[in-house]
C-alpha cells in the first residue's frame, strides 16, 4: 500500500541528546493518524522536522512518492504540510479574510500590487465554506472571534493553500466539549476532500473517535501502530510506557516527620496535599494539568486560588516569594533559561541571589566567592570560575547552579519544577541522589515530572493532577506506570 | 583567560578614548602644518613640519588648544554635567529601564535653584532643593514605571514634557537671572575655571563628579542594593524567583537617579548662572549615549560606571576636538550619532564573539 507520507528511520540528535532515535511511520491519502506518546517521547521534535523547523540528521521522509526535506516552514508550506499548532499563529488586528489569504494575497503587479479586496473574500469565504463554517464573516477582526473560531480561521488559511497533509498539534487542549465536536466535523471534511491528517493528542478516548490508525511514540522511537478501532485502550497505555527501567535510581535511607506543607484545595476531588519533613512527594500530570500554576501559587509567584496553604502548620491568607523565602521554601523553576537563572551574570551571583553574602547592606564578595567554589565542588559543577557567566555552561551544570540556589538559601521546602529536564543522564543521576540526600536531612521535597520511571523511582508519595485537580495521592509503591498514565489521562 | 577578557572590556572604553584623542592630535597636526603651508607659499609639506618642530609651541596652534593641560581642564569640566546625569542614568538602564527625561529634570532642578536663591535661601538649602526637586521627580517616574507597569519609554517621554511644562511654570517662560544683590557663593562657582592654562586646579564641580563616579561604582558593585540593580535588568522574573521586590526596587533606582539629575541641575545652574528652564534639550541624548558608549546595554543587565563616565569625556573630547578643527556644527552633530551608532554596533559584535 502507497502511502501520501512516509516516514523512514527518521533520526535527530541535539547534542549528545539523541531526540528522535528511529521513526517509521505511513499516512494514506485522506487518512486520519493518530500520534501518540508521553511528554518528551520526541512528537514535537518530528512535527518541527516535518514542518521544516529542524533538519533531520538520517532517514528518509517521501511525501507521495518524492522525497521531502524541508529547509524552512515556507519550504513545508509549499511543498503542501500545514501545521496548525497549540498557540494559533494569527494577527489578531487583521480580519478574518486578511489572515486567511496572509502570506498569498490576491493581487495586481506582483507582490507591489493593489490588493484585490474581492478575491481575497472570495477566497476566505470558499475554504471556510469548505470547513463548513461559511457563516462566520469574513470582515470581522480575528480579536473579536472565540478560541474555537480563530483555529477555525487557521485551519481555513491552511487549506487555503491546498495542503496534502495538514498536522495538529494538541488541537482540542483549549476547547469546549461543544467546540472540539464541530473540530472532529471539519476534521471529517478535510479527510473527505483527501487531506492527510496527523492528529496529535494526549486523549486516547479523542484519538479513538477522530482517527483511523495511530503510532506510539516513546523515547524518541515508533514501538507500535496499528488501527484505532482493532487496539484495546490498555495496549496502546502498554505501548506509551512500556520501557524498561534502564537508570539507576539512587535510594538514600530517610525518614518522614512532620507534615511541613499543607495544600487544602477546596475545589479538590481528594483530601489535597501534604509534604512531611524527609519526604520525597512527586506530582505528575500531562503537560497543562496545573502542576506548575500549584507551585507556583504554593511559592506566592501566582495570586492563590480557592485552596488553603499551610507552611510548618502556619496558614496566611497571601503569600510572596520574599516571604516564603523568609519561611524557608524555595522554588526551582521548570524554565531554566527564562526564569531559573540570569544567564549573563556570573555564577556567584546566582547562587547567592536569595541570600547574598552581606553584612549590612555591603557584600563580601571574597565570601561569597569562595562559597560558591565549595557549591561547584560540592555539586561538582563543571566550570572554570565563580565570576563566569553561568550562560556559559552546559544546562545540567547550569541546572546544578539552579538547584545549588536553593541548597544555599538552606530551604527547607524545596518545590522542584521538572529539575531534569533538557540535561544530561549524568546530571539526572546527580539530582536523584542530591534529592535523597536532601530528604535524609529532613527537609520536604515536592518532585514535580513528567517523566514517570523517575517518580517511581525517587519518590516515597506519588500524586497526580488532572485538569488543574489533583486526582489522586498514592504511596509510590502502588502506583505502577500503567495506573499513573491512566490517571493523568482521566480514565479513573 | 578569563580575567584577562575581563580587563579588556574593562579597558575597551579607555581604548576607544586614546583612540578618538590620537586621532584628532594626527588631524590637527596636519591642520595646522596645511595653514603653515598657506602662511608661506612654496614650502613642502616635510619642510614645513620641520621648520614647525624647530618652535612648537608657537607653530601647532591647533594641536595645542586640544591637548595641552588647560584644554584637558575645560574637557573635565565641561563634561562634569553630562557625567553626573550617566551616573543617574546608568543605575536605571542597568535595571532594563530608560528615563528620557533627564533633560527636562535637569532643567527644572536649575531653576529650582536660581528660584531660591533670589528668595534668600542660603546657597546649601538651595542645592538640597534641587536634589529634593529631582528624587520627587524620579520617584514619580519609578512609580509609574514599576506601579502601572508601563514601559519606561512611553512613561518618561510623556514625563519629559510634563517636567519642561513645570520649569517652564515656575520660570514664568524665562529665564531666571539672579538679582543683583546676591554676592559670590561656592554654588555659583562649582564649574568656574581658574587659571585657564593650566590642569590644576580643577573646578570643584569635577572633583564632585569624580566622588560621586566612585560613590555610584561602589553601591553598584559593593552593595546588596547594587546586586538587584544588575538581576533585575538581566531577568526580572529570576530576580522575583529570588524574593527581590522588583517593583519597589525600581522606585528606588529611579529615585536615586532624579538625585543625580538634582544634582546634575545644581552644575547646570552653576555653569550658566542662571536657570534656563528650556536648557539641555539635547542633555536626554548625551547621557544615554555616554551609558551606552561606555558598554551598557540597552536591554539591561550590564554596564560600567567607568566606561559610562568614559563616554561622557569622549562626547566632549570629540565635540572640542570638532571645535579646534572649526569643524561646522552640523558636522560635529553628524559624528557624534555615528560614533554613538558604531559603538553599539561594536559592542554587540564583542556579545556575539563569545
Amino acid at each position: 500500500m502507497s502511502h501520501r507520507l512516509t516516514l523512514d528511520g527518521v533520526k535527530k540528535s541535539f547534542g549528545a541528546t539523541a531526540a528522535l532515535r528511529g521513526v517509521s511511520l505511513g499516512v494514506g491519502e485522506g487518512e486520519v493518524h493518530a500520534l501518540i506518546g508521553e511528554n518528551g517521547a520526541g512528537k514535537s521534535t518530528l512535527m518541527k522536522i516535518l514542518s521544516g523547523a529542524h533538519e533531520a540528521d538520517a532517514g528518509r521522509i517521501a511525501l507521495d512518492g518524492a522525497p521531502f526535506a524541508p529547509r524552512n516552514p515556507h519550504e513545508a508550506r509549499r511543498a503542501g504540510v500545514a501545521m496548525i499548532y497549540q498557540e494559533l499563529n494569527l494577527a489578531p488586528d487583521l480580519s478574518v479574510a486578511e489572515n486567511i489569504v496572509l502570506g498569498a494575497e490576491p493581487s495586481c503587479l506582483g507582490c507591489l500590487g493593489w490588493l484585490r479586496r474581492g478575491a481575497m473574500r472570495d477566497t476566505a469565504r470558499r475554504a471556510l465554506a469548505e470547513l463548513g463554517h461559511g457563516d462566520l464573516p469574513p470582515d470581522a477582526p480575528v480579536r473579536s472571534l472565540s478560541i474555537a473560531e480563530q483555529q477555525l480561521v487557521e485551519i481555513a488559511r491552511a487549506l487555503a493553500g491546498e495542503p496534502r497533509v495538514m498536522i495538529f498539534d494538541e488541537p482540542t487542549s483549549s476547547l469546549t466539549q461543544a467546540d472540539a465536536e464541530r473540530l472532529f466535523a471539519v476534521i471529517a471534511r478535510l479527510k473527505a476532500r483527501g487531506v492527510s491528517v496527523i492528529y496529535i493528542s494526549h486523549f486516547l478516548e479523542e484519538c479513538r473517535r477522530v482517527c483511523d490508525r495511530f503510532t506510539v511514540l516513546r523515547d524518541g522511537e515508533s514501538v507500535g501502530t496499528g488501527a484505532l478501532a482493532e487496539t484495546p485502550m490498555a495496549e496502546i497505555i502498554r505501548l506509551m510506557v512500556g520501557r524498561e527501567v534502564s537508570e539507576l535510581y539512587p535510594r538514600i535511607a530517610h525518614t518522614m516527620g512532620e507534615v511541613v506543607l499543607r495544600v487544602d484545595a477546596a475545589a479538590s476531588e481528594s483530601g489535597g496535599l501534604a509534604v512531611r519533613a524527609g519526604e520525597i512527594f512527586g506530582l505528575f500530570g500531562l503537560v497543562g494539568s496545573g502542576r506548575t500554576e500549584l507551585l507556583r501559587r504554593i511559592f506566592g509567584l501566582d495570586a492563590m486560588a480557592a485552596e488553603r496553604i499551610a507552611i510548618f502548620g502556619r496558614e496566611e491568607s497571601s503569600a510572596s516569594p520574599p516571604r516564603r523565602l523568609a519561611q524557608g521554601v524555595g522554588l526551582l523553576s521548570e524554565n531554566r533559561k527564562e526564569e531559573g537563572l540570569m544567564l549573563r551574570r556570573s555564577l556567584t551571583e546566582n547562587l547567592t541571589a536569595t541570600r547574598p553574602i552581606a553584612r549590612a547592606g555591603w557584600l563580601l564578595r571574597g565570601r561569597e566567592r569562595s562559597a560558591t567554589r565549595d557549591w561547584i565542588s560540592k555539586l561538582s559543577v563543571r566550570a572554570r570560575d565563580p565570576e563566569q557567566a553561568v550562560g556559559e555552561l552546559s544546562g545540567g551544570n547550569q541546572q546544578k547552579i539552579a538547584l545549588g540556589r536553593l541548597l544555599h538559601h538552606d530551604a527547607k521546602i524545596l518545590l522542584l519544577d521538572e529539575p531534569t529536564r533538557g540535561i544530561d543522564v549524568g546530571s539526572k543521576a546527580q539530582i536523584y541522589r542530591l534529592t535523597g540526600e536532601l530528604a535524609a536531612q529532613d527537609k520536604a521535597v515536592l518532585f514535580v515530572s513528567s517523566y514517570i520511571p523517575e517518580l517511581l523511582g525517587v519518590c516515597d508519595t506519588i500524586g497526580v493532577m488532572c485538569r488543574g485537580k489533583l486526582a489522586a495521592v498514592r504511596p509510590a509503591a502502588e502506583w505502577t506506570e500503567h495506573t499513573l498514565m491512566e490517571a493523568a489521562i482521566g480514565t479513573i | 583567560m578569563n580575567a584577562l577578557r575581563r580587563f579588556f572590556s574593562f579597558l575597551s572604553p579607555l581604548l576607544a578614548l586614546a583612540l578618538v584623542v590620537g586621532l584628532f592630535c594626527a588631524l590637527l597636526a596636519w591642520k595646522d602644518v596645511r595653514d603653515f603651508q598657506q602662511q608661506h607659499e612654496g614650502t613642502a609639506f616635510t619642510e614645513a613640519f620641520a621648520k614647525m618642530r624647530a618652535q612648537p609651541d608657537e607653530a601647532f596652534t591647533g594641536l595645542n588648544s586640544f591637548i595641552t593641560g588647560g584644554a584637558w581642564k575645560k574637557n573635565l569640566t565641561q563634561t562634569a554635567i553630562v557625567a553626573v546625569g550617566a551616573l543617574g542614568m546608568i543605575l536605571i538602564l542597568v535595571s532594563g529601564g530608560i528615563d528620557l527625561s533627564v533633560g527636562s529634570s535637569v532643567a527644572m532642578c536649575s531653576v529650582f535653584v536660581a528660584k531660591s536663591l533670589n528668595t534668600g535661601s542660603a546657597p546649601l538649602t538651595a542645592a538640597l532643593i534641587a536634589i529634593l526637586a529631582g528624587a520627587a521627580v524620579g520617584c514619580v517616574n519609578g512609580s509609574l514605571v514599576a506601579g502601572l507597569r508601563q514601559n519606561p519609554f512611553i512613561v518618561t517621554l510623556g514625563m519629559m514634557s510634563v517636567i519642561r511644562g513645570l520649569a517652564l511654570w515656575r520660570s514664568e517662560n524665562q529665564t531666571v537671572n539672579l538679582n543683583g544683590d546676591i554676592g559670590e557663593s561656592w554654588l555659583l562657582n562649582l564649574l568656574a575655571v581658574e587659571e585657564p592654562g593650566k590642569f590644576w586646579p580643577l573646578p570643584a564641580g569635577v572633583w564632585l563628579a569624580i566622588a560621586l563616579s566612585v560613590l555610584v561604582a561602589v553601591v553598584m558593585n559593593r552593595t546588596v542594593f547594587g546586586r538587584r540593580i544588575f538581576a533585575i535588568g538581566s531577568n526580572e522574573a529570576t530576580a522575583r524567583l529570588c524574593g527581590i521586590r522588583v517593583r519597589w526596587t525600581q522606585v528606588a533606582i529611579y529615585t536615586l537617579a532624579g538625585v543625580l539629575f538634582g544634582i546634575a541641575g545644581a552644575l547646570q545652574f552653576s555653569r550658566l548662572t542662571q536657570g534656563d528652564p528650556t536648557g539641555g534639550p539635547d542633555l536626554a541624548l548625551d547621557v544615554i549615549a555616554a551609558v551606552v558608549i561606555g558598554g551598557a546595554s540597552l536591554n539591561g543587565g550590564s554596564g560600567s560606571v567607568f566606561g559610562a563616565v568614559l563616554g561622557a569625556l569622549l562626547m566632549t573630547v570629540l565635540r572640542n576636538g570638532a571645535t579646534a578643527m572649526a569643524w561646522e556644527d552640523w558636522t560635529q552633530r553628524v559624528i557624534i550619532g555615528a560614533v554613538i551608532v558604531a559603538a553599539v554596533a561594536l559592542d554587540r559584535l564583542r556579545r556575539k564573539e563569545r
